[in-house]
């Protein structure tokens, strides 16, 4: 059995407007020591998948009218909020976007490290002093001692996020959700931290699921990917798979919509039509089919489901491979890729 | 385009005749050129909010930029690419250097001058959320350098913006519409027809994408570049994204901590990168393919960038950098040429071809003065 499994979760917003389907039947597994890319651009339900996994959503408005979140065999869907704050941070840590926000400006990043090992671990205080320092120092702060007891506005954005993941780790959780941990951040600092991560990753054998619309950091970390558009999982498979030989056609126009810094200027872009559908009113048939290049009559009717196309490669397209094939170098070709 | 656009400009016989006057540029001429051009905010403190020292935002900033061309300027945040854009424009006032636009220095102009001049030379912003004013309509905000220069009147001056709101892809109906209708993507094309309105020469995009989703970017910088051909536009593209940016440019500029270290045509920058900066801040892209991810090999940078308010003596990237001598620190590299004219760097120990970066460097500098 998977550590983490998540079986046809869904996660709806009641608003004024009407039923926001922010997560509409998403699936996934993680084994220990596995990465999992979650790519998607906003609004496609990324973080708020990471914020079902936590149990984070505000309930009301969230609702989770079906599906399940199995951790270790036990549904978080239904655990009492008691137990549930055992498992958050202690088993499962998350770290968010913007480490200014997430920590707090009114005390000193050590209490703030600190407070969480004492919340969770039954240690004194010199202990947790100890081990704050420790955390700060793993994570390549250099002076921990003096720096823990630094505020976090004292701190630069690449430190306050070696902070957070510092905070995160300091339980030694057995999945660290990241939900765009480097989108703040520039890329010489971003490469600090990404590194940070994968060495952080050996070292402890941590499950990370990495959530970003940036396809170059999955490629550079993740052992597998799930691709999400309007609040579904529309591509599964291994990271080679989904990068080398994408089965649905947005991943494909993803990937062929943006420059790349080793083919830009030598190739045309992809740009995709329009913009992503709104959550309340989603279109009929395939949420994708009015943005789609490879769309056909039949996608305005037919609503695709994720099956596999390929062994261990799933895609949620009525297309059969061999369309999606023509069609993926007909595209190539008038954009002069490959060539 | 309409003749709109066109009118003449009183006392600016050489700025005006937009489009049409343009036929005769060669292209390779300077369009615009700043020597060294610097911005040192004060810092003040204490009650009598005396200064005590000084944000070297932009410190001594020689770069030109040619007719016709696209030049990408990138660096991290807080490099200086932003203010640049806005001492170029004249939106700030620098405390030192000149700017020529056509070979005129135009930070010697009087407000009537300066409003001949911006007609010229527009901006697009990062963000299409704060840069459009949410109480005016679309039409109202695209007519604003219209009514500004006085070009065309009433029905005229309607026809123009919605041509405009066509020529970047949005619908004319949309003139009655207010900013709050539109996402992302469809704001940044509204900002970009007002760009383009009077038919400038020269527009600067400064991080025009970046706000915008993966999906929406590649409609905005194939908008950008369909324009530049319609126009015979000059761009100064900046972004922090050096993919895009080398997608759009034609020569590519690299700053840090106020200067710019390094400077040459796209396909050298990229391929053959001088500055151990520059090879250092492309060694740390991520390339969406995994299999070119796990044989790369990465030159983390150490550290963060250093404050622009009290930067390291000698080379401002000697704190950061594989390669740093003692010499580094004593001694400020000029910008000199390379191998070429085009291509010019600020390093005593540039890297050579096939070489790398951390690979130690010889131990006599590069030029000594």
């Amino acid at each position: 059995m998977a550590m983490l499994e998540v079986n046809n979760l869904k996660t709806h917003f009641k608003t004024q407007d009407g039923v926001v389907k922010a997560v509409d039947g998403v699936s996934f597994s993680l084994e220990p020591g596995e990465v999992m890319g979650i790519v998607g651009e906003s609004g496609s339900g990324k973080s708020v998948t990471a914020l079902s996994v936590m149990q984070l959503n505000p309930k009301p408005p969230a609702e989770y009218p079906e599906g399940e979140i199995l951790f270790e065999g036990q549904d978080l869907l239904w655990v009492p909020e008691k137990r549930m704050q055992q498992i958050r941070g202690n088993d499962i840590a998350m770290i968010f976007q913007d480490p200014m926000t997430s920590l707090n400006p009114v005390f000193t990043v050590g209490n703030q490290i600190r407070e969480a090992i004492r919340i969770h671990q039954d240690v004194s205080k010199t202990e947790a002093n100890e081990m704050t320092v420790q955390v700060l120092k793993d994570v390549g702060i250099a002076n921990p001692e003096g720096q823990a007891k630094g505020y976090p506005h004292q701190f630069s954005g690449g430190m306050r996020q070696r902070a957070m993941i510092a905070m995160a780790l300091s339980c030694n959780p057995k999945v660290l959700i990241a939900d765009e941990p480097t989108t703040a951040l520039d890329v010489t600092i971003q490469a600090q931290i990404l590194e940070l991560m994968v060495g952080l990753q050996e070292k402890y054998g941590t499950a990370i699921v990495m959530i970003t619309h940036d396809l170059g950091v999955v490629a550079q970390i993740a052992d597998k990917v799930m691709v999400m558009y309007a609040g579904r999982a529309v591509e599964r498979a291994t990271t080679d798979d989904v990068f080398y030989d994408p089965l649905m056609p947005y991943s494909f126009s993803l990937l062929r919509s943006l420059p790349r810094l080793d083919t830009a200027g030598e190739v045309k872009l992809l740009p995709i039509k329009g913009t992503p559908p709104s959550l309340i009113f989603l279109p009929e048939g395939c949420n994708f089919h009015p943005r789609c290049p490879f769309a056909k009559d039949e996608c305005r009717e037919v609503d695709p489901i994720l099956e596999e196309k390929k062994p261990g490669h799933e895609a949620a397209c009525i297309l059969s491979v061999e369309e999606i094939e023509a069609s993926k170098s007909r595209v190539d070709q008038e954009l002069g890729v490959g060539t | 385009m309409s003749e709109a656009a066109n009118g003449s400009l009183t006392g600016n016989g050489h700025l005006s005749g937009g489009r049409n006057g343009r036929s005769g540029e060669r292209p390779g001429e300077n369009l615009l050129e700043t020597r060294n051009l610097k911005m040192h905010f004060p810092i003040k403190a204490g009650v009598l909010r005396r200064t005590v020292g000084h944000v070297k935002a932009v410190d001594g900033v020689d770069l030109e930029i040619r007719k016709g061309e696209t030049l990408g300027l990138v660096g991290e945040s807080g490099c200086g690419k932003s203010t640049f854009a806005r001492l170029v424009l004249r939106l700030l006032e620098p405390t030192e250097g000149e700017v020529l636009f056509e070979g005129e220095d135009i930070l010697g102009y009087d407000r009537k001058q300066m409003l001949g001049v911006r007609r010229n030379m527009q901006i697009i912003f990062q963000d299409p959320y704060a840069s459009l004013n949410p109480r005016m309509s679309v039409g109202n905000i695209v007519a604003e350098p219209l009514k500004t220069h006085k070009v065309g009147e009433g029905p005229e001056r309607k026809k123009r913006v919605q041509e405009l709101l066509e020529v970047v892809g949005l619908s004319p109906e949309h003139y009655n519409r207010y900013p709050h209708e539109f996402s992302g993507g469809q704001r940044q094309r509204i900002g970009v027809a007002r760009a383009i309105a009077l038919n400038p020469r020269l527009i600067i995009c400064d991080e025009p994408v970046s706000a915008l989703d993966v999906s929406i970017q590649a409609q905005v910088v194939n908008l950008l570049e369909d324009l530049q051909k319609e126009f015979d536009l000059t761009y100064v593209f900046i972004a922090h994204d050096l993919s895009v940016v080398k997608h759009i440019s034609d020569r590519v500029a690299v700053m840090y901590l106020g200067k710019i270290v390094e400077v040459a045509d796209r396909k050298d920058l990229y391929n053959n990168p001088r500055h151990p900066y520059t090879a250092s801040l492309l060694s740390a892209i991520p390339v969406p393919d995994p299999r070119k991810e796990r044989e790369r090999q990465r030159v983390v940078l150490t550290g963060d960038v250093p404050s622009p308010a009290n930067p390291p003596s000698g080379c401002p990237f000697h704190t950061r950098c594989p390669r740093a001598q003692d010499y580094c620190a004593e001694n400020t590299p000029p910008l000199e040429p390379q191998e070429s004219e085009n291509h010019r760097a600020a390093c005593f120990f540039p890297v050579r071809e096939g070489q790398r970066i951390e690979e130690a460097a010889t131990s006599t500098p590069y030029r000594v003065e």
